[in-house]
């Protein structure tokens, strides 16, 4: 066996490069806490995974002993914070070029101190090339799993975690890659692997898969066949110098053979007739060399089309194999999870080729490897701090000039606490996407938000040092917190689709991941608290208000109490501007900054119809923020619905996100409002008012990732109305969300650029009352 | 990203003719009546309803193909007479322009009375001494002896065939032939295919004054291997097949009767590959392609090895071990890939060893010529295989100039269809591989009146 592996760089005549300096920080992360290992190694590159554990720091909030009545005097606040360190499980993916597998060997060996773990699972033709190696400095046992299995499993783990996963490629386009939205169920599809040979499998199943197909002309042919054509011998310098080739120079394209006249056939004269056709009869001096390479790039490309054409039928009949067989290696070649691709016609599936990694195309075979022992009891989501793009490693760059942390290719998934599921209440689970728009397809919005968050970014350091005024380093790692996210804006400016689809939802995520990553999890957790206090201090007068009013107006004014409550939006610049300068801004004044009826979304008169008619059963809440917003705005409004024998499920964030009442504050928050209301505090008491997390910690919603026991409360319940508050979960996310149920989506624009988009001004209105079509 | 128009998908390709003439090849030998195998279980084509409207790239309506009007009789003889009336004027010929090759078949009356020779212009007569009397023409024009079809009737004359290719890039001396022997005022119809007639059809107008009638390739070519097959080879079987292909002592090469072609997959490799599925002489489609064809394997030897000639590459082929360049199932896994099914021996990534620097230094030109050979054939055979799944065809001709002088790949291609259909698919092939376009135009002049 030991030229089984024999692709491996070693042998293409690189020594090991033992040299390299491994930035820690980067590349190995908390590499001190990995439990558990997982290693595919191909023919180029070596994926490296492990499961670890990651501790940050948590802003807990608990309520004061209140057996003491005294303490809750005018100027204390309503519940206490404590800072606490907390263990979440993480999964690391790691994939660098074989050359520095042994650096990197001995840098885990070397970092490597609280694992338990005996054994490496490992995969790929490599791994028995350097099982000895791997064995010797880790002292690990070998493990070796089955490489389309792996593959497989790695592939659906990916596919139903991340929903940014797969892409269709469509060059000339704009953007080029467009991601698909990965719904809960991902089958059937099928997986085309491409490593030194090319592999058709049909999965159908989370165990259920097929080999029905392959070749062996892959990556491994366009590596020989390069190097053999070409000066060049190295995988990624072949992909750049195929980047700089003309393939024309040598493929005989339908125009060579056909003259000008393709036209009249229908024909494209680009189509290759014959590839290297023309090589027989042209001067194959050195000045070739780059277009030779990359006639040799684009066989997998140009080869496989022919083939695809026939999944759709094959995939009922097929059976059997291949004269060309494959290995399952792993490189750089093209690769692409298709969703349904049995329901692709063939011309959509050639489309969804391209040169080009996908996002995290190496990683597949490690998650499951990893996933062997855990199974897929949980959800992951993407952290996006912790992982490179999707172009990290262009081979428009020559690999010389990219800086060597370049070269590794990280992926990062946190393990949620728990499973994330559908809203039930979804007309259509698998056509929903969350994001109203694409920044990836609308470059004006992009380039106005990429540019929006760049000027906040300012404030939210500021906020993150004034967070924790006890930190020494707080300011340091505020700065490093900049300079990674600044990074990502950079990134997203020249590359949007690098973390899937480009939306202002996952500017804000990956915003939250970066201040998590750099210990600041709650930089809001004292505003949030003052807030809540003042707040709750005017809840009675609120309600005495709202009590003194006929029933017709009071239904207006609970409305415009929410929408009111909406404005104190930390997360939007015009608004924290003005809470920053006037700290005394009030909840009246809030009410004279929105725009008078009719508003610029103005169902409110079939609203108030729909009210005059028979109560809710239940209602669904997602609250936004906390303090003015949750208690003067929600609590009012759930109150009101109680009263009208309405039950009502009041969801917040799992954890926290800008000023975003998380769960926990909400169960203060109404534990508080409980001791001043009687009716709340029934409600509370009978099951009739019931307080969930999502399980998201994002300032947006994505109602097909949802905590599972809020999914099944919602159905025991029998949800009838489901009310969404904010910009962030009712525009930015869900505007054009169809349910189910009757649904309430409100909001404030508290961006003028966004208001103008939409045909209003600051402060204008969004309050959409929908009914579905019987 | 510099990738020009790579993305465009290869859908239609249309093959071509993929080889450089050179030496005129033996007489193939014809097994005489050898263990002839049954027919494969053929399913009724009739059930399977082969899709209405597949033949959509057929233009206009179709025509009876032109028989053989041998032994007519005095009963007939009317017809023939009106036939004469509606036959074109000499010289036949029907020419297929490939990407590599230009394909000319010329008919030759040996039934010319002393009368009709009397009133046969001088032009024609010097075309018709000119192309029978020589076996080569200027440097690379070459006369296919051995594939003569000789006293044929066409359109109620007698004659023969001859077949006759020189490489595309020779077209221009070609054109100016036309010219400098007054083809123009024969007033004859050239009747040409391949995409060569579009290309060159300008150059013919206004150097030789010869207007082309263009016709479709793919017509062409399914209704040359139609007639050809129905004619026979001088009273030998037109198709063949190989019987133990992979063992060298007993591979014998038998004649096969294709009576009942239908449904039938039809492999043409030129330059490029198309594959066809034909329910009937007038329904057929272009199921796919691939651009992987003669030409890419003559390209990259050419590249690979200095060779110079479509011959000297086979020859070197023939010499040399591909296992050294491919990577094999075994030097992945130490022997078959069970979970799958996989034989040790199946190649994994063709040209795979070439990623390493110690194999690429280990490797001779045979061994690469080899190993181009081996990955064009088992990628060609591999999706015709899946084709012929898909269509639920069982019996694959393979034609076109790749295959001419090419027994590793025809060979190949017989033991690999066997192996992975597990018997259930058939490897055909038909000795005048490469002319079928060309038989095609031709017969396509003969119903010009």
């Amino acid at each position: 066996m030991a030229e089984c592996g024999g692709s491996g760089s070693g042998s293409s005549g690189d020594s090991l490069d033992k040299s390299i300096t491994l930035p820690p920080d980067e590349i190995f992360r908390n590499l001190e806490n990995a439990k558990r290992f997982a290693i595919d190694i191909g023919g180029s590159l070596t994926k490296l995974a492990y499961y670890s554990t990651v501790q940050h720091k948590v802003a807990r909030v608990r309520s004061f002993d209140h057996s003491d009545k005294d303490t809750e005097q005018d100027h204390e606040p309503p519940y206490e914070i404590s800072v606490q360190e907390e263990v979440t499980a993480r999964l690391h993916f790691v994939k660098f070029e074989n050359t520095y597998i042994e650096a990197c060997l001995d840098f885990i060996k070397d970092h490597l101190v609280n694992t338990e773990t005996k054994v490496i699972q490992a995969t790929g033709g490599g791994a028995y090339k350097f099982k000895d190696l791997i064995e010797e400095k880790l002292q690990l046992k070998v493990d070796k799993e089955d490489v389309m299995t792996c593959l497989i499993k790695g592939c659906n783990f990916v596919l139903k975690n991340i929903p940014h996963e797969a892409f269709v490629y469509q060059k000339g386009s704009n953007p080029e890659f467009r991601f698909q939205t990965n719904h809960p169920s991902v089958f059937p599809y099928l997986l085309v692997s491409i490593g030194s040979g090319v592999s058709i499998v049909k999965v159908e199943t989370e165990d259920r898969f097929e080999w029905i197909g392959g070749s062996s002309i892959g990556g491994g042919t366009f590596w020989g066949l390069g190097a053999l054509l070409t000066k060049t011998k190295k995988f990624d310098e072949l992909l750049h110098l195929a980047s700089r080739g003309q393939h024309t120079n040598v493929d005989m394209l339908v125009q060579d053979i056909y003259g000008g006249a393709h036209q009249t056939l229908g024909l494209s004269g680009n189509l290759i007739a014959s590839s290297f056709g023309k090589s027989a009869t042209a001067d194959t001096g050195t000045g070739l060399s780059p277009a030779l390479a990359l006639g040799g790039a684009w066989r997998p490309p140009g080869r496989l089309p022919s083939v695809l054409l026939l999944p759709p039928r094959v995939l009922q009949g097929g059976h059997g194999q291949e004269p060309a067989a494959h290995d399952q290696q792993r490189h750089r070649a093209a690769r692409l999870p298709v969703r349904q691709a049995p329901l692709l016609g063939p011309g959509v599936l050639r489309r969804l080729f391209h040169p080009r990694p996908p996002r995290h195309h190496a990683h597949h075979h490690l998650q499951h490897q990893l996933l062997l022992q855990d199974p897929n009891q949980y959800s992951w989501e993407e952290n996006y701090a912790g992982s490179s793009g999707l172009m990290s490693s262009s081979p428009e760059l020559c690999p010389t000039q990219r800086p060597r942390s370049g070269t590794f290719d990280l992926l990062e998934m946190d393990r949620l606490e728990r499973p994330l599921v559908n809203l039930p209440l979804l007309l259509d689970p698998s056509s929903y996407v969350p994001d109203t728009v694409d920044l990836t397809d609308d470059a004006l919005a992009r380039k106005y938000w990429l540019t929006c968050f760049e000027e906040a970014l300012d404030g939210v350091v500021k906020r993150a040092v004034a967070s924790q005024p006890g930190s020494v380093d707080a300011a340091e790692r505020a700065e490093k917190f900049r300079q990674k996210y600044w990074n990502k804006l950079q990134t997203l400016r020249h590359q949007p689709f690098a973390y899937g689809t480009l939306t202002v939802r996952s500017l804000l995520d990956t915003r939250e991941h970066c201040l998590n990553e750099f210990n600041f999890p709650d930089p809001y957790s004292k505003v949030k608290q003052k807030d809540n206090g003042v707040a709750l201090k005017c809840f009675q007068r609120v309600i005495h208000s709202l009590d003194a009013l006929g029933w017709e107006e009071r239904q207006l004014a609970l409305v415009k109490g929410l929408l009111a409550g909406n404005v104190f939006d930390w997360g939007a610049k015009a608004v924290s501007d003005v809470l920053e300068s006037d700290p005394q801004f009030g909840f009246e004044e809030a009410k004279r900054k929105l725009q008078e009826r009719p508003w610029l979304v103005d169902s409110y008169s079939k609203w108030l119809q729909r009210l005059k008619g028979p109560p809710h059963k239940c209602a669904l809440i997602f609250a936004d923020n906390s303090g003015v917003d949750v208690i003067l705005g929600v609590f009012p409004f759930v109150r009101e619905l109680l009263s009208r024998g309405t039950e009502v499920i009041l969801a917040c964030n799992s954890g926290p996100a800008l000023n975003d009442v998380t769960y926990s504050e909400s169960l203060i928050v109404a534990e508080r409002i409980a001791a001043m209301d009687p009716v709340i505090r029934s409600a509370l008491r009978e099951g009739r008012l019931l307080l969930m997390q999502t399980g998201s910690s994002s300032p947006c919603l994505d109602l097909s990732r949802l905590d599972k026991g809020l999914a099944v409360l919602v159905r025991e319940r029998g949800a009838d109305l489901v009310v969404i508050e904010g910009m962030g979960r009712a525009v930015h996310t869900n505007y054009h969300a169809a349910l189910r149920c009757e649904s309430l989506k409100l909001a404030v624009i508290k961006n003028s650029w966004l208001a103008e988009r939409l045909g209003g001004r600051l402060f204008s209105v969004i309050f959409k009352y929908e009914v579905p079509a019987e | 990203m510099g990738a020009g128009r790579l993305g465009a998908p290869m859908e239609r390709h249309w093959g071509v003719a993929a080889t450089s003439a050179s030496s005129v090849r033996e007489p193939a030998p014809g097994g005489p009546d050898g263990r002839r195998r049954e027919p494969l279980r053929r399913r009724a084509n009739s059930a399977s309803a082969p899709a209405v409207g597949a033949s959509a790239s057929a233009e206009g309506v179709r025509r009876d193909r032109p028989g053989s009007y041998s032994g007519a009789t005095s009963a007939s003889r009317q017809r023939v007479e009106s036939l004469r009336k509606k036959r074109p004027l000499f010289p036949w010929f029907g020419l297929d322009i490939g990407g590599t090759l230009v394909k000319l078949v010329y008919f030759e009356p040996k039934d010319i009375t002393a009368e009709e020779e009397e009133e046969e212009v001088e032009s024609l007569k010097s075309i018709r001494k000119y192309l029978t009397s020589n076996v080569a023409y200027g440097s690379t024009g070459i006369r296919d002896v051995h594939l003569e079809l000789k006293d044929l009737t066409l359109c109620g004359r007698k004659g023969n065939l001859h077949f006759i290719r020189f490489p595309t890039h020779d077209m221009p001396a070609f054109i100016q032939m036309g010219r400098d022997k007054n083809f123009s005022s024969l007033h004859t119809v050239f009747c040409a295919t391949g995409g060569g007639a579009y290309k060159f059809e300008q150059d013919f107008l206004t150097i030789g004054d010869l207007q082309l009638c263009k016709l479709d390739e793919l017509d062409c070519l399914i209704k040359g291997i139609l007639y050809i097959d129905s004619v026979g080879f001088n009273g030998r079987s037109q198709c063949y097949y190989f019987e133990n292909p992979a063992d060298s002592e007993k591979c014998q090469k038998l004649p096969f009767d294709l009576r009942n072609p239908y449904p039938l997959l039809l492999v043409n490799i030129g330059s490029g590959v198309s594959i066809l599925a034909v329910y009937s002489k007038d329904n057929y489609k272009r199921v796919t392609g691939t651009s992987l064809g003669g030409g890419t394997f003559f390209g990259l030897c050419c590249l690979l090895t200095g060779c110079t000639t479509f011959e000297e590459a086979l020859e070197m082929a023939s010499r040399g071990d591909s296992t050294k360049v491919d990577k094999l199932v075994r030097d992945i896994y130490g022997g078959d890939y069970e979970r799958f099914g996989l034989p040790g021996w199946a190649v994994a990534s063709s040209f795979g060893n070439m990623m390493s620097k110690e194999k690429r230094e280990a490797v001779s030109k045979e061994d690469l010529a080899r190993a181009t050979l081996i990955t064009i054939t088992n990628n060609i055979g591999s999706i015709a295989r899946m084709c012929a799944l898909n269509e639920n065809i069982n019996q694959v001709v393979f034609v076109g100039n790749f295959l001419r002088i090419n027994t590793i790949a025809m060979r190949l291609l017989a033991y690999a269809l066997d192996y992975w259909s597990k018997g259930q698919l058939k490897a055909l092939f038909s000795e005048h591989e490469g002319y079928f376009g060309a038989v095609g135009a031709l017969l396509e002049l003969l119903k010009i009146p």
